[in-house]
């Protein structure tokens, strides 16, 4: 049976702004955005799902992120996902892609015999799409970014489509592979409302407390957690990790400054490898200089 | 997010107390495991995201999936019937997200939901795209298999519905027979304990389903209703049920309409033989009428949105054309009818579930036949009541918002030219609204409803107090013209003015079931003192027609036909 880890990560819901979205010091004002499941992530969700539909698997969702980022993890469940992980500490405050690579790749190597890690391509807050390559570097598998199609699922192999930008590469992948999936990939499922029924009194132990009765009738924490209702939480220190690769003080990047502006770029040119379309491109590029330059 | 669970769906839905039903459901929510319900509360959370959720995907992939399906339709080529693809993904997704099974047990994969919950999910599901319903609705025949079939039959076959692994249909109608099912004609023979079914059926919705509900004549040589009974035709047991053509039809298209020739035919007998008509089929088309009335209410709902959207777009004689008192007045009309019809729908659904939760403690053996009796009684007025009710509310909606829509409402490029034609079969199939009509006005002449009107003269009605003694009023004037329709003795002049009566009941009923809830929300007092008004005059009018026809006519209605019926 193939392990199959979903990367998730709780976003603003930047398609459905209430209020002012920056704030002045232009930081995001993250009380005036409802939070959802990163779009892409939704995608990778259900490339794992088809995975275990098609072959035997297990579908185990981890994200990184404050306690109220259950509600994705809730999500997952209700989509279908066999596990989920909520990955919280005060001390991942304010990672950038270097640190929460870091902890969601060690995340990774505590759980163990990973065969397939999936993750959306990009979020719709950060818009790097590093995180996804970034982890794969980290726990050593080889990677397939920018996903389009799984073409052919096999227990020894995938097949996939990837967005080379001017043409679709066809790529036969074995496991272990961390593949980053675009949203042309496949239309997320919705929920299913037996899972719904399954997990909606699911949460943190901590979130559990005052309600466990109302999950197994008499407080059994056991039972609770046997059928999946206590949403386990790792902390820095259950993953055993260097605290100055967590958090800000392990994030060298830091945001200069956030402004609107529209992309003006021209239009894309191609050019044939032959030495004349070479020497013309090299002509074409003094020209665009000398322009700019002028 | 763009959701069909609107707050004001959700401000009737709970207007309805569905605690007792819900925990004889649930097994007064006695189950320990952490997947069962535990209490009220928890239910209603959990079916509150179970609306949402159908809410979504009404909204979201069902709703832009529907001009394709209304052009598309169903097809049929070498004795094959397809669903237009996107009402095949539609389906999809609806089995995906377990709403197949909606009312059956969740030991078939059900969701075990109240039949009020579900009806609010096929309101959507209709909104988005009425044919949508056709095909999911008739999930009814699993809950037919369940009540009726036997336990083999259930475990076999209700499964199969749940995951969305088959559609079904209710083969009812014949050449021959269709307001009238007495007639039917199509035979079952038993031949060494095995049934055949042979014979044509004709309009059967879904008729290409895997599973069909069949009524045929058992009792060779009966006639009537006495010598009917009900089978299961699976077709991945059997394949002599032949489709011969499917209707080419004004609206609904995505529901392919059958025409099924049964050649000897191998069949299971459901429940008892000659109880097919009597019982089942009664069951049968409650089940379906009362999803007919959700489907009519989304559908006008549908329509609702769509002219309030273009009134406010267009523009003319420098002004939006909502500006126009006469563009306003349908608007308001079709608001008001609609939310009040929704209040009878959810109503009529809790009252059905009224009566299964009776009919499930009477076979568990509590002593409360007389309850039982009732609540089925009050079920199988209120049933065909808002059946024509909404029905008809959902022809006049339509044809307003393509009023409202000018030319361009005639045009197939707006959708409440497909509205339109979709709302037309609502007030036919299922009984005709005639039919409603005779069937609501037995109960409504032996004053079911007179337990409904003693609450009301006692309600506590804390703000809108001159509005309840005008509604009091018009209770007391209509239990007087029932009176007199009752007085009269002749059943031409009551089978004449039957729809004024069943209008007439309609409207107070609607009055008495607003008033209250307009009481304590005073963000609906405005649309209620629209509804009263409204109300004040239409009730007149029809008690005008009715104490009219009885003064002119009388007992000698009949002489209406005279230069009508042809020698």
């Amino acid at each position: 049976m193939k392990k199959i880890i979903v990367l998730a990560k709780q976003v603003p819901d930047t398609a459905n702004i209430t209020g002012q979205a920056m704030k002045a010091d232009g930081t995001v004002n993250r009380a005036a955005l409802p939070t959802v499941f990163n779009p892409d992530d939704l995608n990778a969700m259900e490339t794992a799902l088809r995975i275990k539909d098609a072959i035997r698997a297990e579908v185990i969702v981890i994200t990184m992120g404050p306690p109220a980022a259950v509600a994705i993890l809730k999500d997952a469940l209700y989509m279908g996902a066999d596990r989920v992980i909520l990955i919280s500490d005060r001390k991942f405050a304010g990672a950038d892609t270097l640190a929460t690579s870091y902890v969601l790749a060690e995340a990774i190597k505590k759980i163990g015999a990973v065969d397939l890690v999936l993750a959306g391509r990009q979020a719709i807050d950060g818009d790097t799409a590093q995180v996804g390559p970034q982890v794969a570097e980290k726990i050593g598998f080889n990677q397939v970014t920018y996903i389009t199609d799984i073409e052919t699922i096999t227990e020894d192999y995938l097949v996939v489509a990837r967005d080379g930008e001017l043409q679709t590469e066809r790529i036969k992948t074995p496991f272990p592979v961390l593949l980053t999936i675009t949203d042309e990939t496949n239309t997320p499922r919705y929920p299913n409302c037996l899972n719904m029924l399954k997990y909606f009194r699911a949460g943190t132990a901590s979130q559990l407390e005052a309600t466990l009765g109302d999950i197994t009738g008499d407080n059994d924490w056991e039972t609770a957690r046997a059928h999946n209702q206590v949403i386990p939480v790792w902390k820095a220190e259950d993953l055993g990790l260097d605290l100055n690769r967590c958090g800000i003080k392990g994030s060298p990047t830091r945001v200069h400054k956030i402004e609107n502006i529209t992309l003006t770029g021209g239009d894309l040119e191609l050019y044939n490898t032959d030495p004349m379309a070479i020497k013309q491109l090299v002509l074409d590029l003094r020209k665009d200089y000398a322009e700019v330059n002028e | 997010m763009n959701t069909y669970y609107s707050a004001n769906r959700e401000l009737y839905l709970n207007q309805i107390d569905l605690e007792e039903i819900v925990a004889d459901l649930e097994n007064n929510f006695k189950d320990q495991e952490p997947t069962a319900l535990h209490s009220y509360t928890q239910a209603t959370r959990w079916y509150s995201l179970i609306l949402h959720n159908a809410g979504d995907i009404s909204a979201n992939f069902i709703a832009p999936r529907a001009a394709a399906v209304d052009e598309h339709g169903a097809s049929f080529a070498n004795g094959a019937v397809r669903w237009a693809p996107e009402s095949q993904e539609n389906m999809d997704v609806l089995a995906q997200a377990g709403f197949m099974g909606g009312t059956l047990p969740r030991q078939y994969g059900g969701l075990n939901l109240p039949v009020t919950v579900n009806t609010v999910i096929i309101e959507m599901v209709s909104q988005a795209d009425a044919s949508m319903m056709n095909l999911f609705g008739l999930q009814d025949i699993g809950v037919t298999i369940y009540k009726f079939g036997t336990r083999e039959q259930k475990d076999r076959v209700l499964p199969k519905f749940c995951n969305g692994a088959v559609s079904g249909s209710m083969a009812l109608t014949e050449p021959d027979a269709g307001s009238d099912l007495q007639a039917v004609s199509l035979k079952a023979i038993e031949k060494e304990d095995v049934w055949y079914l042979d014979g044509v059926k004709r309009f059967i919705t879904n008729g290409c389903g895997e599973i069909s509900l069949v009524l045929a004549r058992s009792e060779e040589k009966s006639k009537g209703a006495k010598g009917l009974s009900m089978y299961l035709y699976e077709r991945d047991c059997d394949d002599n049920a032949v489709i011969r053509r499917i209707e080419d039809k004004h609206g609904i298209h995505g529901s392919p309409t059958c025409e099924i020739q049964f050649n000897q035919a191998k069949a299971e007998l459901v429940g008892k033989r000659r109880f097919g008509l009597i019982r089942y089929v009664r069951s049968l088309m409650d089940g379906a009428r009362l999803a007919i009335a959700a489907q009519a209410l989304g559908i006008a709902q549908a329509a609702y949105d769509e002219a309030v959207k273009y009134a406010n777009e267009r523009e003319q004689f420098d002004q939006a054309i909502v500006h126009f008192p006469a563009v306003y007045q349908m608007l308001k009309q079709m608001q008001v009818e609609i939310e009040t019809h929704r209040l009878l729908l959810y109503n009529t659904a809790w009252h059905v579930d009224q009566m299964e939760m009776l009919e499930r403690r009477a076979a568990r053996g509590e002593k409360i036949r007389p309850q039982v009796k009732k609540a089925t009684a009050m079920s199988g007025l209120l049933t065909p009541l808002v059946k024509f009710s909404t029905a008809e509310m959902a022809n006049k909606a339509t044809y307003d918002a393509v009023q409202i829509h000018g030319g361009c409402g005639f045009m197939k490029d707006f959708p409440v030219e497909r509205l339109a034609r979709d709302a037309r079969i609502t007030n036919i199939y299922e009984g005709t609204s005639q039919l409603q009509v005779v069937a609501a006005i037995g109960g409504i002449l032996t004053q079911l409803l007179a337990n409904d009107w003693e609450k009301l003269r006692n309600m506590k009605i804390v703000s809108l107090t001159e509005a309840k003694a005008s509604v009091v009023t018009y209770v007391d004037r209509y239990e007087r013209i029932v009176e007199l329709v009752k007085k009269m003795g002749s059943k031409p002049f009551t089978d004449y003015v039957g729809n004024y009566l069943v209008e007439l009941t309609s409207i107070i009923y609607r009055l008495y079931l607003f008033l209250p809830v307009a009481d304590v929300h005073e963000s609906k007092r405005d649309l209620f003192t629209f509804f009263l008004s409204e109300s004040d005059s239409r009730i007149d009018y029809l008690i005008r027609k009715i104490e009219n026809a009885a003064d002119v006519y009388g007992d000698r209605i009949d002489v209406l036909k005279t230069d009508l019926v042809k020698a």
